[in-house]
């Protein structure tokens, strides 16, 4: 019996036992001069992972008694954060060694903080819920306050931590209504009884303070007020990292909760799920207006993603939730060339993020220019990008499920949204006076940049299977 | 045979258009004459090989959508065969024509290329119009009016740099919507009322519509009167009859060739054209023909006094057009289609002629329009002169009284009258009569302004005034040929016996019954004995002329006095015109001043164009005013800019400060958060 568990779990014990051993290898060897071949390794075995669950065979196995739930939909959403983080480990590598960051702690935390999100998106129970979610973000704390010298860093760690103690609080105190008004932990037994319009005050409460924890997670206001200063604090890889695979899993337990678990009042907690989406797309396209620094406004960029992906998730239904998936899919290849695209500028060799800074950035980089424009447009969502069928996606589901008012108010936010996108490019473009910013790095990062941009012309015709993948992987959660 | 004479203008029109830069410009230019020169020799030999029988040549399927199915196809018939000697012969020697009129052409600097850019349009305006003629149902004939609505805009605006020519080229194209939006619902009825666009089917099912009712804006109608009526406001538009034909005098500020071409042999007559094609159904419309009557003689009547004072030489052929077409209107809703296009076919060639000669007169005095400052011309332009005299002579209809013989103009237009009074309209025939006079009397006028006389205006212009080149002289002795002939050698095919017009279109004739027809009429032609009468199903032949229309008979019966009097009015024309401007040259600024009101009346052409302003203008320009200024401007502009600018920001730097940096205030933010949740969904939400 538990032979057969452990095969369910192999991919997770295999990358916890990877990080375990590489932890006290590091420690008794080399210790930071490991750390670039450990970056290398790490990013190696998170891809051959997420290849081999992407390989594995359809169908959905549970394991430990249901707590562990193997299906369509954690492949995908652990093939999508897991690629996410090799790629980012990659375009950080050189970035954080040139600056004396580079600490072989780094691609432990970060697989450790896989392993969190791996189970996150497999949970089909409270406790894994929540074991998955603290793995993830312990180290999600450690890693933001990654340079111990620096007082930003480390504020932004702090922050963090503060605020997600509490959010953990929150949600621990929701898990525990749910519990005690429906006897058991278990998402299979939780469905029972939480039925449309049948559901107890208590489980209710219990149902808003899980929201409310999850949504924090994912950064929804008004949940949201620690993206901006961890995302400017911390150094600009793990802000990458931020932006990209945590962002996967916690959308991903958000679903896995709402409809493992809470199923069957769908109208129940649909309002406000719309309610967060609607607040955050507005919030992160107005707020980001008034930013200067880039990191900043990407923290707010995903505050609004965040939102538009939600859309999918108030749908409430199967179409609702492959548009999710291929939003944030496409979402995270967005980032990463973003990021690969910040990591690389600098000035006389120290990082810069002021976007007044990219100043007539196209007339010195033609190509890097061109492809931050497409990129640009994407995440802004204009046709023909990827990030408008994205857009277009979660629409379509939001319209079919009779959500037209959160489908009309979104529009209206991406157009507010698309101001600061677009002044990107009209600095680099058109922009007055001397941008003095230099694009440098590794050819890692050019690689990153340019394959992404790519992706969002191509994606057009071409989306490398995705919606398949997604459609598929939605038909084994909502059902 | 026909589908390479329908397409080699537009061959010759992309070629030159677009091609001009590979080839070069003369090569192009030559290029799109020849390809026109191909396609006049092509529909000439058609014309005379036709035997009268319908044709109708497929060439793509072209529209399949529920119960609309039609082929894109060409409809060969008399009609067309007219209409395409007319249009191609017309049409290549106009782009002769133009290589020696557009040649410098003050309007362009030195090395400014247009001049591939005219010929393309001459020869896309010729395909389209080719398209209009040939069009075997009723869409591709929209498309073909369309096309050239369009190629008219284009020409109308070639000199884009004056704010005038511009201006006239809107005016025709807005104009034109008007009849067009009417020519619209008329095909939609048509579809409506019969599940078809063919015109074959249409044809065949006229006698049926004669009987239906339908209801439009709110009122019961007659289905035949409706539709004619409706198609002929489409033709009212395009062919500038009164009420919408304030655009035509103005089209003049498109370069003389053009004017030539379409706004005198051509796109104009295509209202009639429409009129004569749609006979099956006309003669089912007994009222809508009557108005197309009233309505022909009115314009007639109404443009001839407006072109007795004009001063500008092209304004003064321009409303003679006018006035021309509604001669042929007039003829049209008597029933006497062939006597219409017989008027078109003549009119073509003798006001091309005209036009062309003006445009040589005005290519000799560089570019000086204004008849007050010519005279005295003749010596110096004697070839000119001549073409113009001929041209003169055709159109005030200059023949021998009661034989064939005559210029082109004395033998249709006499047709006409005749018919208008066969057909029993006395309006009509005196309208004509009287437009006859005062045809002659403004052309005339304009001769003896232009050629005789003193020569008046700037001596600098009238010193260097020299004859045009042979490019433009040939296109003119072409045309003089057949300004004289083409009436006396088509007359009998046109306007002759019954039997030999029958045979012309393809209309099976019978001998009537004498005794039903013979009382009506009896005492006018009782030497007369045989009686033909038309008996073709409507679709049969190029034009349906129903059993009981006997117009034609009647007017060759019509008494002597009716067929001399427009030779009449047109000598009184001649000797009013001889004693104004040779013998007392100071008579009219006497009148001009001593009728004075009456002069201003028709100087501002019947204030038409004030009234129209006043009425329809202003209130859409106050109107697009306050939408565009208000409504775009203040309303919506000032939203989104109040939204951006103000809004916007506010909420911006609200968010800004909300993120104050301390954790307190976001941990209490997410306390605020969950609070307003729970409270919300306690009291709102679904628990229980």
């Amino acid at each position: 019996m538990i032979q057969a568990d452990l095969t369910v779990i192999l991919p997770e014990i295999v990358l916890a036992l990877y990080a375990m051993a590489a932890l006290l290898g590091a420690v008794y060897t080399g210790k930071d001069r490991l750390a670039g071949p450990l970056v290398w390794s790490t990013a190696a075995l998170l891809a051959v992972l997420a290849f081999w669950i992407g390989s594995s065979p359809a169908g959905t196995q549970t394991a430990f008694g249901g707590m562990f739930i193997d299906d369509g939909f954690s492949r995908f959403a652990k093939v999508a954060l897991l690629l996410g983080a090799a790629a980012v480990l990659l375009i950080g590598q050189e970035y954080m060694a040139r600056r004396g960051m580079l600490r072989f702690e780094y691609p432990i935390l970060v697989a450790l903080s896989a392993v969190g999100m791996m189970m996150m998106v497999s949970a089909g129970d409270l406790m894994a819920l929540y074991m998955g979610l603290e793995l993830q973000s312990l180290a999600l704390y450690v890693v933001a306050a990654m340079r111990r010298d620096s007082v930003k860093s480390t504020e932004a760690g702090l922050k963090y931590f503060v605020l997600g103690a509490l959010s953990s609080g929150l949600l621990l105190y929701g898990a525990s209504l749910v519990y005690g008004f429906a006897g058991t932990t278990k998402f299979a037994g939780i469905i029972q009884v939480a039925e449309q319009g049948h559901m107890s005050i208590g489980m209710l409460f219990g149902l808003v303070f899980m929201i409310s924890g999850l949504a924090f997670k994912v950064s929804a206001v008004p949940f949201h007020m620690w993206t901006p200063d961890v995302y400017e604090g911390s150094p600009t890889p793990v802000t990458a990292f931020f932006a990209t695979a945590p962002k996967v899993a916690a959308m991903g337990l958000f679903a896995r909760v709402l409809h493992d678990a809470f199923g069957g009042a769908i109208a129940d907690w649909q309002q406000v799920i719309v309610v967060l989406s609607v607040l955050s797309m507005f919030l992160g396209a107005i707020a980001a207006i008034g930013q200067r620094d880039i990191k900043r406004l990407m923290a707010f960029s995903s505050i609004a993603h965040m939102g538009y992906a939600m859309i999918g998730l108030a749908a409430g239904t199967e179409a609702g939730i492959s548009a999710m998936l291929v939003y944030l899919a496409i979402y995270v290849t967005m980032n990463i060339g973003t990021f690969s695209f910040i990591l690389m500028l600098e000035k006389d060799g120290k990082p810069v993020t002021d976007i007044l800074a990219l100043n007539q950035f196209a007339a010195r980089e033609p190509g890097k220019a061109l492809a931050v424009l497409v990129l640009m447009f994407s995440l802004a969502g204009v046709p023909p990008m990827l990030g408008f069928f994205a857009k277009l996606g979660v629409w379509k589901a939001g319209v079919d499920a009779g959500l037209m008012g959160l489908v009309i108010a979104s529009a209206v936010a991406s157009v507010i949204g698309a101001f600061y996108y677009l002044r990107i490019v009209f600095y680099m473009y058109f922009g007055t006076g001397e941008g003095d910013v230099e694009a440098k790095g590794s050819p890692v990062l050019a690689v990153a940049l340019m394959a992404s941009a790519a992706m969002m012309l191509v994606g057009v015709v071409y989306q490398f299977g995705i919606d398949g993948a997604a459609a598929a992987a939605a038909a084994t959660l909502v059902n | 045979m026909e589908t390479i004479l329908l397409f080699a203008p537009l061959v010759g029109a992309v070629i030159c258009g677009f091609g001009h830069k590979f080839i070069g410009e003369k090569a192009a230019t030559i290029t799109a004459t020849a390809l026109l020169f191909l396609s006049a020799l092509l529909s000439w030999i058609t014309f005379l090989s036709f035997d009268g029988v319908t044709e109708t040549i497929k060439i793509l399927r072209w529209i399949e959508s529920g119960s609309l199915a039609t082929d894109w196809a060409i409809r060969l018939d008399r009609l067309t065969a007219i209409m395409l000697i007319v249009i191609t012969t017309v049409s290549s020697l106009v782009h002769l024509y133009s290589f020696g009129y557009m040649d410098h052409d003050p309007q362009w600097k030195e090395g400014e290329s247009y001049k591939p850019r005219f010929f393309a349009y001459l020869s896309f305006f010729t395909f389209a119009m080719l398209m209009l003629v040939t069009s075997d149902n009723l869409v591709q004939m929209f498309f073909g009016w369309e096309g050239v609505g369009v190629a008219s805009y284009l020409l109308i605006g070639f000199y884009y740099r004056k704010p005038s020519a511009n201006a006239a080229a809107m005016k025709a194209f807005i104009v034109n919507r008007v009849g067009d939006f009417g020519f619209a619902l008329g095909i939609f009825g048509l579809f409506f009322l019969t599940d078809s666009i063919n015109l074959g089917d249409i044809f065949a099912a006229a006698p049926t519509l004669a009987e239906t009712q339908v209801s439009f804006l709110w009122t019961e109608w007659n289905a035949a009167n409706l539709l004619a009526f409706l198609l002929f406001v489409g033709a009212m538009g395009k062919s500038a009859q009164l009420l919408l034909h304030t655009w035509l005098p103005d089209a003049m500020e498109g370069p003389t060739p053009v004017s030539a071409l379409i706004h005198a042999a051509t796109m104009v007559t295509a209202g009639v054209f429409l009129v004569c094609r749609m006979s099956p159904l006309m003669e089912f419309a007994p009222e809508a023909t009557a108005f197309i009557t009233v309505l022909g003689a009115a314009t007639a009547f109404f443009a001839a006094t407006i072109g007795l004072v004009q001063n500008d030489i092209k304004r003064v052929i321009a409303y003679s057009t006018c006035s021309q077409l509604g001669y042929m209107f007039v003829a049209a809703g008597v029933g006497m289609y062939s006597a219409a296009m017989f008027h078109l076919f003549t009119h073509a060639f003798f006001k091309a002629m005209l036009f062309l000669g003006a445009g040589s007169v005005i290519h000799a005095m560089h570019h000086e329009q204004d008849m007050r400052n010519y005279g005295a011309l003749r010596k110096k332009i004697p070839y000119t002169f001549w073409a113009m005299m001929i041209g003169t002579l055709a159109i005030t209809g200059v023949g021998i009284p009661l034989t064939h013989i005559g210029f082109a103009g004395f033998l249709s237009k006499d047709a006409i009258i005749e018919s208008a009074y066969a057909g029993g309209s006395m309006f009509g025939f005196w309208a004509l009569v009287l437009a006859a006079f005062m045809t002659s009397f403004y052309s005339w006028r304009l001769m003896f302004l232009t050629f005789y006389g003193e020569a008046r205006g700037d001596k600098h212009t009238h010193d260097h005034a020299h004859e045009s080149p042979m490019v433009m002289l040939i296109p003119l002795g072409v045309l003089g040929l057949g300004a004289i002939f083409s009436g006396m050698l088509w007359y009998g095919s046109f306007f002759g016996h019954a039997d030999q017009v029958g045979k012309f279109y393809g209309i099976p004739v019978a001998e009537a019954a004498a005794e039903a027809h013979g009382e009506a009429t009896a005492g006018d032609y009782a030497g007369d004995e045989h009686h033909y009468a038309f008996v073709g199903e409507p679709g049969e032949g190029a034009l349906y002329i129903a059993p009981d229309n006997h117009v034609l008979e009647d007017a060759h019966a019509a008494p002597k006095w009716v067929k001399v009097s427009p030779f009449i009015a047109m000598l009184g024309g001649l000797a009013l015109a001889y004693l104004f401007y040779i013998v007392n040259p100071s008579l009219p600024k006497r009148l001009a001043k001593q009728q004075r009101p009456l002069y201003l009346f028709l100087l501002n052409k019947w204030y038409f164009d004030e009234i129209y302003d006043a009425i329809f203008v202003k209130p859409a320009v106050a109107l697009g005013r306050l939408f565009w200024k208000k409504g775009d401007g203040k309303t919506i502009d000032g939203f989104l800019n109040g939204l951006a600018m103000g809004i916007v920001p506010f909420f911006t730097r609200l968010a800004g400060r909300a993120q104050s940096g301390y954790i307190f205030t976001y941990a209490f933010w997410m306390v605020l958060g969950i609070a307003a949740l729970v409270t919300w969904m306690s009291i709102g939400g679904g628990a229980h």
